[in-house]
This record gives structure tokens, sequence and C-alpha cells, in this order.
């Protein structure tokens, strides 16, 4: 691997990596906001 | 760092993204959203905003299936080819297991939060697009379009299902209009671009049956939306705001499908009257759920809980 693909590796593993963690605190927070609803009622 | 060159790149998460077809979604989140706005009764904001969620996920999931196992297509065919499967920025395997991954997780948070039934239809509707259609009777049929737009169909029953919690005449004939909505508006379409499907092999209706064929078939199926977008109303499910834009919109849709039915294109045809009547269905569709949910709302009967 040359050194700019070495930095294009590691840019789009950081990319995916922050889809993911958001989308992970994200389900959390939806599943948090679910069980909230359904113990109200 | 010799073992390190033989690494691929990963594929970006845009890649990722753009296997769940964003734009045709925009039109699945709407009319689910109006399904589950249009049902009586209440369902609580985040309940809905969750129904709606796993309705784009499973649409995104089975759209991503389609793209996987399509690949091989879509390669042969501009319109396709820089999808990130055949362009090679992604690998098959990668985009089949975000497809499963996307499916089994709609299903199961509709199943858990929502309840079964609508969990169950949604699973269905996920499985009729990538096994049913994509699979089985895409390359096999010239119905296939009409095939196909049974999977769009079901989008506003699922949203009216995880309100309601059972299926009933209501549902099923949203189901219906957009089933009979999908052959025009697609036809349509395929008779004014030039697409490469008979090269890959797709049936589509334009060239294996030719254009008369299909503009009588365009013509066929906009008559029979008129009674069934009319339907909600005879039956007293909705008022008249819904019955009236219903009614008229369905017959501007068949004024605009005549001239399609009963002409025919010399080359370098400017194809008015087929981009006229492709604008026009997409108009027809947001309009109609449009008025299904001011209908509702104006008839007091309450959105949220």
């Amino acid at each position: 691997m040359t050194p700019e693909e070495e930095t294009e590796f590691r840019r789009r593993q950081r990319g995916r990596n922050l889809a993911l963690g958001g989308l992970l605190v994200f389900l959390a927070i939806l599943f948090y906001a679910i069980t909230l609803v359904k113990i109200g009622s | 760092m010799t073992s390190a060159t033989a690494r691929p790149l990963p594929a970006e998460w845009r890649d990722f993204f753009a296997l769940t077809k964003p734009r045709v979604m925009t039109l699945v989140i709407f009319t689910g959203l109006c399904g589950l706005l249009a049902a009586p009764g209440h369902i609580h904001p985040v309940l809905g905003f969750t129904a709606i969620l796993c309705i784009a996920l499973g649409a995104g999931g089975a759209a991503t299936l389609n793209q996987w196992w399509e690949a091989g297509i879509d390669a042969g065919m501009k319109r396709t080819a820089g999808r990130p499967i055949p362009s090679g920025r992604m690998a098959p395997t990668n985009a089949r297991d975000f497809g499963i991954a996307l499916s089994v997780a709609s299903v199961l948070i509709m199943g858990l939060g929502i309840g079964w039934l609508a969990a169950t239809i949604l699973l269905v509707s996920i499985l009729y697009y990538a096994v049913v259609y994509t699979i089985w009777l895409k390359p096999r049929t010239p119905q296939n379009i009409v095939i196909g737009g049974g999977a769009g169909a079901f989008p506003p029953m699922i949203g009216w299902v995880a309100v309601t919690g059972h299926v009933t005449l209501m549902p099923v004939l949203l189901f219906a209009i957009i089933f009979m909505w999908t052959p025009p508006h697609f036809w349509a379409l395929a008779l004014f671009i030039k697409s490469d499907y008979a090269k890959v092999g797709i049936p589509m209706m334009p060239v294996v049956r030719g254009q008369a064929s299909t503009r009588k078939q365009i013509l066929a199926y906009t008559v029979l939306l008129v009674p069934i977008a009319g339907a909600p109303w005879f039956i007293g499910e909705t008022g008249a705001i819904y019955g009236v834009t219903a009614l008229a919109l369905s017959l501007l849709f068949l004024a605009l499908s005549l001239p399609v039915a009963f002409r025919r294109s010399e080359d370098g045809d400017a194809m008015k009257p087929e981009k006229r009547l492709f604008a026009f269905s997409i108009i027809y569709l947001f309009a109609l759920f449009a008025a299904l949910v001011v209908d509702r709302i104006a008839a007091h009967q309450g959105i949220f809980a």
C-alpha cells in the first residue's frame, strides 16, 4: 500500500465507523423512547 | 506492507446508502406515512415514527438484495452500470449481508415495537420483492412491472395496520390503488426511454409485446383505477374531500392516457403525451394520498393520541 492508499483506506474506515456508531446511538435512543412509551401506556 | 497491498479498499458508507435506493424510498415513506395518518385510531408519535422507519428499512433491505441479485444484469445496462456492485466499489457478499441485516432488523423492530401483524406483512413485502419479483418473475414475464407494482403497494397497507392492528377492506384498497397505478406509470416511461433491458434479457412489455399492446394495456389499467380509487368514498370509509379529489384525479389520469393509447410513435417522435402521462402519474399518487390524509383530519377523527 502506498501512503496515499493508506490514507484513503483510513478515511473510508473512519467514515464507516462513524456511520455505524451514529446508527447504534440512534437505535439506543429509539429503543429507550419506545420503552418509555410502552411503560406509560 | 506487502501483505496489505492485496487488501481491497473498504466500500464507503455512501455506497451502502445508495444500495437502499433512496429516491424510491421517498415514495415508500410518503405512502406509508399517509396510510398511517389516514387510519382510524391513535398511535403515539414515537411508535408512528418507528413504524415508518421499519417500512423504510425493509424497503432499503429489499432494494439492496435486489441489487445484489441483479449485479450481473446491472453491469450490462448504461443506467445501472455505475451502481456500487457492478462498478466494483463493493463486494457482492457485503451487499447481500447488509440487505439481510436491514430486512431482519426492520421486521424484528416492527414486531417488538408495533405489532406482529404489521411485521408479518412487512416480511411478506420484502420476500415478495426480493424473491418472487427479483429472482423468480422479473426475468420470466413481460408482466413483471405488474408484479413489481405489488411490492410498491405494501407500504400504505403496513402503515394502516400499524395503527389498527388488523387488515380491513381499506388497507386492501390502498394496496389495490398503487397496484393499478404502477403499470401505466412505468410503461409510460418505458415508451419514451430507450432502455437496454432487451440486451440483458429482461422482458419489458414494449419490447416483447410491442408498442401497440403496451399502449392498450396502459389504458386498461387507468380505466380500472377510476372505480378502485373512488371505492374508499363509495363504501363510506372516507368523506367527499377524498372522493371528489380521487375521482377528479383519476378521470384526468384517464383523459391523459387516451392519447397515449390511441397513437403510434415514429422515430424522432417527441413523445409529448407519454411524458405528460408519466409526469402526471407522480403528481397523481402524491395528491391522492395527501387527499386521503386531509380527508381524515377534516373528519376530526384525530391522528395522534
